[in-house]
């Protein structure tokens, strides 16, 4: 680690500028919501950084998340970022493979035990152990094992954050979330189906300037990045409000970029920075694209009610509830109101005149 | 357990348990009053009676005699202001449309959400407002009971959770729609044994009112 060349050496050697460097550090501070003045400090910070040993362990995964964090944009600051930190253990990006490759990870956890970042990806099934393993280590253990040494584990993903899709109804693997059984470890939830690259980048570089994690949501997740609804930060809000919906996919208000709302969109309940920071680098997102946000930064997002119905419908059938309604209304109405009329037709058939003698006989004492 | 599961609960299963009980208790009591008979009329009837019963029902939404005063006007324009803000809000918001389509099949244009913003605020002030009236006036507390303010609140959460879930106050909106469809569940299970069945059998006995002075050819 001491012969390390720190991060600002690494980036030269990509030929990244200083200037480069700064903005890219005055663009994270307000990302997060820091002051400006936070920016020299953050730059001063990781100029400074030797390469934090990163251990990433994928488990029920779809190595969506790390397509999102390397793959998509290679010559951007963030992917150099992602290349400047000692990623000592990533089975799909790492050359060695079987018993080097889990030297390796061994290895990291030895020179840097307590100070290592733990990054996950996938889902833990806490079923059959044999639903997933690495190097015949079922994911239980080895999240267990590595865990233990670490200084703070980053979720990426919502497999690893809520369980994501393996969690999804009926749960065949009993898939649960890195939180779900770590609880001595600070957790950052990096959720997304993937989430955003500069998200991750972002809690990297919080942690490498301040030596902490920054502030999360109840979900634990950053502030700065889930702090907003995509509904609220939405270029198509305005439509929302005047009332103008896309009716289908491929109608005229959908053609004119109406709101989404009633094709499914989970933009109200979905907190992500997808429409302020968007994907591609910048280019655009998915509402951008004309689909409705599917809400995949939450927990339980696959089970949500269906993509395509709207946030205000019922999410099952309430076919059944309602039929048994009206059979049971029926049948006890009717009941209680023949009950009540032969009620009514026994008082007047046992009723009884009263004559003038009757109650003149009542005042005599 | 996190409240998007208890959202996923509310939306799901809660709104089916809701609206079954809702419409068991408006079936068993419509049902009751229906089958519980009339006495049979001996007397020659003047009219049928039809065209009076529907007259009186328009006719009783109209102020007494062409004269607002002939009925406390507080409760006259606030009762009004309360209704016509309710019924815009519930059948003119976009996401209230959709749950009819979803339900019913039946669908309408919707109006702008500030207009429908406007409305909301109107029946919520026109709701305290006449909260103030029952605690203030001495002919209202002497007739008030404590299922009036059970009503009152069970009309004014919804209303004022789904104001705040629009505006963003106080919590986030996935709290706040959770809490908001909750308060509406709770109002559909309570609506048919209490005071509010008025929505179902006030028209009914307006009509039956009219019908039975229009065979006797008298005025309602």
């Amino acid at each position: 680690m001491k012969n390390d060349p720190s991060l600002l050496d690494i980036l030269r050697q990509q030929g990244v500028s200083r200037r480069g460097f700064l903005k890219f550090c005055a663009a994270t501070a307000s990302l997060m919501a820091l002051p400006p003045g936070m920016a020299p400090v953050i730059a001063k910070a990781l100029e400074q950084a030797r390469r934090p040993s990163v251990i990433w362990l994928s488990f029920q995964e779809c190595t969506g998340c790390t397509e999102s964090l390397t793959r998509s944009h290679a010559p951007t600051l963030e992917g150099l970022i992602f290349d400047a930190i000692s990623l000592d253990y990533h089975h799909t990006l790492q050359a060695a493979s079987g018993t080097a490759a889990e030297e390796a990870r061994k290895t990291a956890m030895e020179e840097n035990r307590g100070k290592y970042l733990l990054v996950v990806d996938g889902s833990i099934p806490t079923g059959n152990a044999g639903y997933s393993t690495i190097a015949g280590i079922s994911n239980l253990d080895m999240l267990k094992e590595v865990a233990a040494g670490a200084a703070a584990i980053i979720a990426v993903g919502t497999c690893a954050a809520f369980g994501g899709l393996p969690h999804a109804s009926p749960n065949p693997t009993g898939a649960v979330a890195v939180s779900d059984i770590i609880t001595d470890k600070p957790i950052v939830n990096v959720s997304g189906c993937p989430p955003i690259p500069v998200v991750i980048t972002g809690v990297l570089a919080h942690f490498l300037t301040f030596g902490s994690l920054p502030e999360l949501d109840h979900l634990g997740r950053p502030m700065a990045f889930y702090g907003n609804n995509i509904h609220d930060r939405c270029y198509r809000r305005p439509f929302y409000e005047r009332g103008q919906f896309a009716e289908s996919f491929d109608d005229e208000g959908a053609k004119k970029g109406w709101c989404l709302y009633k094709l499914g969109c989970k933009g109200p309940v979905t907190y992500n920075a997808c429409a302020t920071t968007k994907w591609n680098n910048g280019t655009s997102f998915p509402i951008e694209s004309g689909h409705g946000c599917l809400g995949c930064s939450e927990p339980n997002f696959w089970d949500m009610g269906g993509f395509y119905n709207a946030l205000s419908e019922p999410s099952k059938g309430t076919g059944n509830a309602l039929g048994w309604g009206v059979a049971a209304g029926a049948a006890l109405g009717a009941a209680s109101g023949l009950m009540a009329r032969r009620e009514k037709d026994h008082a007047s058939r046992s009723h009884q005149q009263v004559t003038v003698d009757d109650l003149k006989r009542e005042e005599s004492p | 357990m996190n409240i998007e599961a208890v959202l996923q609960w509310i939306r799901g299963p809660g709104l089916s348990l809701s609206l079954g009980i809702f419409i068991f208790g408006i079936l068993l009591k419509l049902l009751e009053i229906f089958l519980l008979g009339r006495r049979k009329n001996l007397a020659a009837v003047r009219s049928s009676g039809v065209a009076a019963g529907f007259r009186t029902i328009f006719s009783r939404s109209l102020p007494p005699e062409g004269n607002i005063l002939r009925r406390p006007p507080f409760v006259f324009i606030f009762g009004y202001a309360f209704h016509i803000g309710l019924f815009v809000v519930i059948l003119f918001l976009a996401p209230h449309i959709q749950v009819a389509q979803s339900l019913l099949g039946l669908s309408w244009p919707s109006l702008p959400t500030p207009v429908v913003d406007v409305f909301a605020v109107i029946a919520l002030i026109a709701l305290m407002a006449l909260l103030w009236y029952r605690l203030t006036s001495p002919l209202m507390k002497y007739l008030t009971t404590a299922q009036d303010y059970l009503v009152w609140a069970l009309t004014f959460i919804p209303l004022l959770s789904g104001y705040m879930a629009y505006h963003h106050l106080l919590l986030p909106y996935t709290w706040l729609l959770a809490i908001h469809i909750a308060s509406v569940e709770l109002l559909l299970v309570l609506f048919p044994f209490t005071k509010l069945t008025h929505a179902f059998t006030l028209f009914i006995s307006r009509w039956y009112t009219g019908m039975m002075a229009g065979q006797k050819g008298v005025q309602s």
